[in-house]
């Protein structure tokens, strides 16, 4: 038995903020494989809860017409990883989230409750600040759309407005197209564990594989929220697709992340590893996109 | 003090429709066990750590402990229970376990049974990797894994008719 105050299920997105509104204490719970370990830590005991669980609605992944990948914010990580478009398009993603817990909790767990949460190691968040991803929420006032960047506040918080929730994630066609990533994440062990580092790579290559038009690189557990490295991304734009190149993106990481010292390693192995992974996760990438090296 | 809430929850269990009133604090773990006395369903963490309260719904291999009773609504629930046959024989995969000697214990083997029910059901040859990677959900205290590896990989096969 849970230490639940009280649960309201929500029938329709419409209903979810009405429901937020009536209950201004009351959390969301999507798939609960948060939600529900924390109640039995006792640090949300005692809470009211607003399940979106039964809202089918945002379970799937589709293709817009104007090219946009949406993923509805209850759909499952194995359920990404499945999924014909995301293999198509964002094939990165589909690997990160399947690098989630085990595959108990990838069938439980969802995209929306994994970016909601504010985790700086959440397996998906990386990835989606690397491919400029938009989330979606819908509140009182309606949907509003911004950058998955600004969603993110600090630790633990997220810009998610009374009554609001979050119905999607999407990622625009320019953000993809062209692009290939990888993604790494390194832990204590292979499954069943938080990164201790997480870091996503993509890169976008000139017709000839030659020349890099575009790299972006995104890191879970460099700082308090997710973040992408902009002096790594600046360093190699327009530079020839080599192991030089390589390695001072790898540098250039150093000059933006800023891991602490934790229980699960310190701030000085996590940098050490932030440099390698970036750098032997361009290689990868480049290799994916049809690059020599 | 305020009233509990209660619910009433219509769903298929291995194979039979099934209802009763259930409290909105109910884990399906809870309502398996103290409602249907499906007692194969194991109380290991709690926290979604050791798979022992593995079930599968709708076909997907599911922590019982952390999903909400009230949400199994509508839902297609299977136990080790129902993988009995009409006469108690046992199942391939419960055969194979025995055979292999993957069961000490037992705590942990319902749950890892259900886990590779979705494995075979897939009907797809997944390498030793994979399958390791499959099965990574459960945490076994006595077999040491491999021979628990072994029976599943070798129900694979068989279903595949490859041995
Ligand atoms: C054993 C175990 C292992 C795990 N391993 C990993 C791992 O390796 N990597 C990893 O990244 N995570 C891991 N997790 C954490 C968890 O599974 C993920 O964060 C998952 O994505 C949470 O999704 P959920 O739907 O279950 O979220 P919930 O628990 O339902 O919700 C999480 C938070 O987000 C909010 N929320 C959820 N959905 C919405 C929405 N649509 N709109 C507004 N708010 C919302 C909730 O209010 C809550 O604060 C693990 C969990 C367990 C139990
Ligand atoms: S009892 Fe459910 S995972 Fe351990
Ligand atoms: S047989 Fe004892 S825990 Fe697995």
């Amino acid at each position: 038995m849970y230490d639940i105050k009280a649960l309201y299920e929500a029938s329709s997105v419409a209903h979810a903020t009405e429901l937020l509104l009536a209950h201004p204490e009351a959390q969301v719970i999507a798939g609960g494989s948060d939600v529900l370990v924390q109640i039995r830590e006792g640090r949300r005991a005692g809470m009211e809860l607003v399940s979106i669980y039964k809202l089918d609605e945002l379970r799937g992944v589709e293709l817009e017409e104007d090219g946009t990948i949406r993923i509805g914010s209850l759909t499952s990580f194995s359920h990404i990883t499945k999924d014909k478009i995301i293999k198509k398009y964002i094939n990165v993603l589909g690997e990160a989230v399947d690098m989630v817990g085990g595959p108990q909790i990838r069938n439980i767990g969802t995209i929306g409750g994994n970016t909601c949460n504010g985790v700086t190691s959440a397996d998906s968040a990386s990835t989606l600040f690397a491919w400029d991803a938009i989330v979606e929420l819908s509140g009182p006032e309606g949907l509003r759309r911004l950058p998955i960047k600004e969603f993110y506040i600090k630790a633990g918080c997220v810009d998610l407005r009374p009554g609001e929730i979050q119905t999607g994630i999407l990622i625009p066609q320019k953000a993809y197209e062209g692009y290939a990533g990888h993604y790494t994440k390194y832990a204590m062990r292979n499954a069943m564990d938080i990164a201790t580092l997480g870091c996503s790579v993509n890169v976008k290559l000139s017709e000839d594989k030659e020349t890099i038009l575009d790299a972006r690189i995104a890191y879970g557990v460099a700082g308090p929220v997710p973040m992408r490295t902009p002096s790594a991304e600046q360093a190699v734009k327009g530079q020839p697709v080599s192991k030089e190149t390589c390695r001072k993106f790898g540098e250039a990481v150093l000059l933006d992340i800023n891991p602490r010292d934790s229980w699960r390693a310190s701030k000085a192995f996590r940098c050490h590893i932030g440099e390698v992974m970036a750098e032997r996760g361009l290689e990868k990438a480049i290799r994916r996109a049809g690059g020599g090296i | 003090m305020e009233g509990k809430q209660y619910q009433l929850v219509t769903c298929t269990i291995n194979g039979k429709e099934t209802q009763t009133m259930v409290d909105v604090r109910a884990s399906l773990t809870d309502m398996l066990r103290n409602d249907y006395r499906m007692t194969s369903v194991k109380k290991g963490c709690e926290v979604g750590e050791c798979g022992a309260c593995t079930v599968l719904i709708d076909g997907e291999a599911y922590n019982s402990c952390i999903y909400l009773a009230v949400w199994a609504e509508g839902k297609r629930i299977t136990t080790v229970e129902g993988l009995l046959g009409p006469n108690g024989e046992l199942s391939d995969i419960q055969q194979a376990f025995i055979d292999e000697a993957a069961v000490q214990c037992g705590f942990c083997t319902p749950g890892f049974l259900m886990t590779a029910l979705e494995i075979l059901d897939s009907g797809i040859e997944y390498s030793d990797e994979e399958l390791r990677k499959l099965l990574s959900g459960h945490l076994c205290r006595c077999t040491g894994y491999e021979n628990i590896f072994r029976a599943v990989k070798k129900t694979m096969l068989q279903r595949l008719g490859r041995i």
